[in-house]
């Protein structure tokens, strides 16, 4: 532990020294996060040297060997890095679903080039990578994709439509699942390829939201030219990787269950804005239902922290995702309904420009229990896996 | 702490699953109940021998000082059986009472006999049906060398098997609380006891000018508040232990019978509306684990948040706990409402269970207040 706590004060003066002011200020509009990329525009000088100097240490991803230039941190340094950075309200450096998403699946799956190729410039932020997964008739039932692939000799030749590719407008490289073979069942003929966003006869289309905002798109690929290098894993056996990378994804969006480092409680958010009565908030049923929602937040943050640590253990029940995903995404829900009560009429009021507004936030958080597989396809997979009911 | 069991905990789990599901079966309760009795002194003995009785009392007072982690997974293990004991009342609770507030004299004269399973004690707080121990009317009367007791306390656990009271009473001014050390036996109490639905007896303990001299005091006049307050986090968080395995077992039980049961020539467990229900259920259940083992871990390492993890542990388990049974019976169907049937009894049990040391309303109440709202 005086490692731990060397390691704590040392991160601690570190942070102190190369988080600019400005980095450690809440997050008010979608350009105060950044994402990195061959056309990201930097809001500010900051924002430029805060990725730098971060992702120089390697602790943009903060796990990851140190070979391929991440951070090389054991799980519980890691933590006191995250503690630290919470404690000055440090931004995250870098937003990518390269780190959250497609990072661990290269790690397992790819060939030693592949990685060398593609995980430093992740760690970087210098390429921003998006998701091809959903098509127009392959939502839930996403195995049933038609996205077809054709082996050309030295390359493939890709055919299809993708939706909801988050951020496509905006991403250097897609990762993509598509179909090599017509014939076997659904679940076998997948494969799964990385591809420049630039490559000829791509194209995207931004999908205008509920909430006033495109960060989905649809992505339509017209005999793109793929080299063959660039297949991870065996050709058919994509599907395997597909599911692991979504165990990732179903972590990373079940992470929204998760209230923010240093944010008010509802509770007292609710204080100030309805004002107490007797000592207590002024209203008896808004605190009821903020209650049980404050009770079921902690029990979710505190089986987030046992999942880990009985993985550590080597306790884990490995289908820890799904239960993540289905709680933390219906409780993010329950959180923006109550913040619109909290409101009342005041939360009502639409955006403008660059900032995004409460009612914004609330729409958006509809999409929380769909995206990365619906709530009741969680419920099926806890079912079937592991409570191994039938049929 | 990390939120797993060390390899000794992992051990006493197991070996207190396997004694207390040879030792006291359901079926246990069913012949306890079908002769009119409340509870086996075999078991008792046979947890005295197992050191149970003694699990969190410190060791010079001939308890094993394990912690109450230790006791938490006693308690769910006998919670999966529904085993009916004093366990709770007298080693886990009033064990900690005297261990915190008595005199060397009181610790010699009481842990060492409640360590052996001989003494048995509970607690007598509240005097409500709806429990709320801090509106305490009982009396306490300084009179020279001793206290005159005169009050009236409501659905006292154990009181049926307790050979010893701890009564909690006011010396009049507000917020003052007196805990005194009382036998059963002593002149002017008079104990009506109740069975319940569970076939478990709790009682009205009248206290008519009851003697208790200065040695029955423990801890110095009107200021046992926040021991006694320590002592009812502790039930709430036992309780919603109990609760936690009495609800898992329930939902074992449904899952086996979701997959053996047919109809339209198919399990009943294939149809998704179950099948969603059970998962719901199962997630609820995990969250439970996760606060149930954190508000143990906060007792023992006497937390600033002991009170808070508590209350928020009750709260939820004892909702789940009733989710759980309501499914139960409901996905059993006809045959859960026979009482041919065992699920009758989770339903039974998690009622009284969830009331004891406060129910769902109480500590979300209490949440909210501790939380600042």
């Amino acid at each position: 532990m005086a490692n731990a706590e060397e390691f704590r004060q040392e991160t601690r003066a570190w942070l102190e020294e190369n988080c600019p002011a400005s980095m450690r200020r809440p997050i008010k509009s979608d350009k105060d996060q950044c994402w990195g990329g061959r056309n990201w525009v930097f809001e500010s000088d900051d924002q430029r040297l805060w990725l730098e100097r971060m992702a120089e240490r390697g602790w943009t991803a903060p796990q990851w060997p140190v070979e391929y230039g991440g951070g090389g941190l054991s799980r519980e340094k890691a933590k006191i890095l995250q503690q630290e950075m919470a404690r000055i309200t440090a931004r995250r450096p870098l937003e990518s679903f390269g780190i959250d998403m497609l990072g661990p699946a290269l790690f397992k799956f790819a060939s030693e080039e592949q990685k060398q190729r593609f995980i430093p410039p992740i760690i970087r932020g210098e390429i921003r990578w998006c998701q091809g997964y959903s098509e127009p008739n392959a939502g839930s039932d996403l195995a049933s994709l038609q996205t077809r692939a054709e082996d050309k000799g030295d390359h493939y030749l890709v055919n299809g439509s993708k939706v909801w590719t988050s951020y496509a407008d905006k991403s250097d490289w897609i990762f993509c699942l598509v179909r090599t073979d017509f014939e076997a069942p659904k679940h076998k003929g997948i494969s799964f390829l990385l591809f420049d966003m630039v490559s000829p006869g791509v194209s995207t289309n931004p999908i205008k939201l509920i909430s006033g905002n495109s960060p989905f798109c649809e992505t339509v690929f017209e005999n793109v030219e793929v080299p063959k290098e660039n297949l991870v894993g065996e050709v058919d056996q994509g599907w395997d990787i597909a599911k692991y990378l979504l165990t990732h994804e179903r972590e990373m969006i079940g992470g929204f269950g998760l209230s923010r480092a240093g944010s008010k409680s509802l509770g007292q958010t609710a204080m100030q804005a309805v004002g107490a009565k007797h000592g207590r908030l002024g209203d008896d049923a808004l605190r009821a239902d903020i209650t049980a929602f404050e009770i079921d937040e902690k029990a979710f943050a505190l089986t987030v922290e046992r999942v880990i640590d009985e993985a550590k253990a080597g306790q884990g029940t490995g289908a820890a995702s799904s239960l993540l995903k289905l709680y933390g995404t219906e409780l993010n829900k329950i959180r923006n309904e109550l913040l619109m009560s909290i409101g009342g009429s005041g939360a009502l009021a639409w955006g403008s420009g660059e900032t995004t507004s409460r009612a914004q936030h609330w729409l958006r958080s509809k999409g929380n229990s769909i995206e990365g597989g619906t709530s009741e396809i969680q419920l099926n997979i806890i079912a079937k896996r592991i409570l191994g009911l039938p049929g | 702490m990390a939120l797993v069991l060390n390899e000794e905990q992992q051990m006493l789990r197991d070996s207190a699953k396997t004694f207390i599901q040879e030792s006291s079966p359901v079926s246990t309760l069913r012949e306890l109940r079908d002769k009119g009795e409340e509870w086996s002194p075999e078991l008792w003995a046979g947890m005295a021998e197992m050191g149970w009785t003694g699990i969190t009392i410190p060791e010079e007072y001939g308890g094993l000082e394990f912690g109450y982690v230790g006791a938490g997974l006693i308690v769910e293990e006998c919670g999966r059986t529904l085993a009916s004991s004093p366990l709770m009342s007298s080693s886990l609770i009033c064990a900690s009472l005297v261990a915190a507030l008595g005199t060397d004299a009181q610790k010699q004269s009481l842990l060492p006999a409640i360590a052996a399973g001989q003494t048995i004690m509970t607690l007598a707080v509240s005097e409500t049906d709806r429990f709320d121990p801090l509106q305490i009317a009982l009396t306490a009367e300084s009179d020279a060398d001793k206290f005159i007791l005169n009050g009236v306390k409501a659905h006292v656990l154990d009181a049926g098997i307790a050979n010893v009271f701890i009564v909690a009473a006011t010396t009049g001014a507000p917020d003052s609380v007196s805990l005194f050390v009382v036998d059963r036996d002593a002149e002017g109490i008079q104990i009506m006891p109740t069975l319940n639905a569970d076939n478990r007896l709790t009682a009205t303990v009248t206290f008519k000018s009851v003697r208790a001299d200065s040695g029955a005091l423990l801890g110095e006049a009107g200021a046992a508040g926040k021991q006694l307050q320590r002592a009812l986090d502790i039930g709430a968080v036992l309780s919603a232990a109990e609760l936690l395995g009495l609800a898992q077992e329930a939902f074992e039980r449904t899952l086996d019978y979701l997959k053996e049961r047919k109809q339209f020539g198919v399990p009943v467990g294939s149809f998704q509306a179950l099948q969603h229900r059970a998962a719901q259920l199962f997630s609820e259940l995990e969250l439970c684990k996760s606060v149930v083992l954190k508000a143990l871990q906060a007792i023992d390492e006497n937390a600033s948040e002991r009170s808070l993890l508590a209350s928020m542990a009750k709260a939820k388990m004892a909702k789940t706990a009733q989710l759980a049974v309501n499914e139960a019976v409901q996905m059993f169907g006809g045959i859960g409402m026979t009482d041919e049937f065992d699920i009758g009894f989770f339903m039974k049990r998690a009622a009284s269970a969830r009331q004891e040391y406060g129910d769902y309303y109480y500590h979300s109440d209490r949440f909210a207040k501790l939380s600042g709202y």
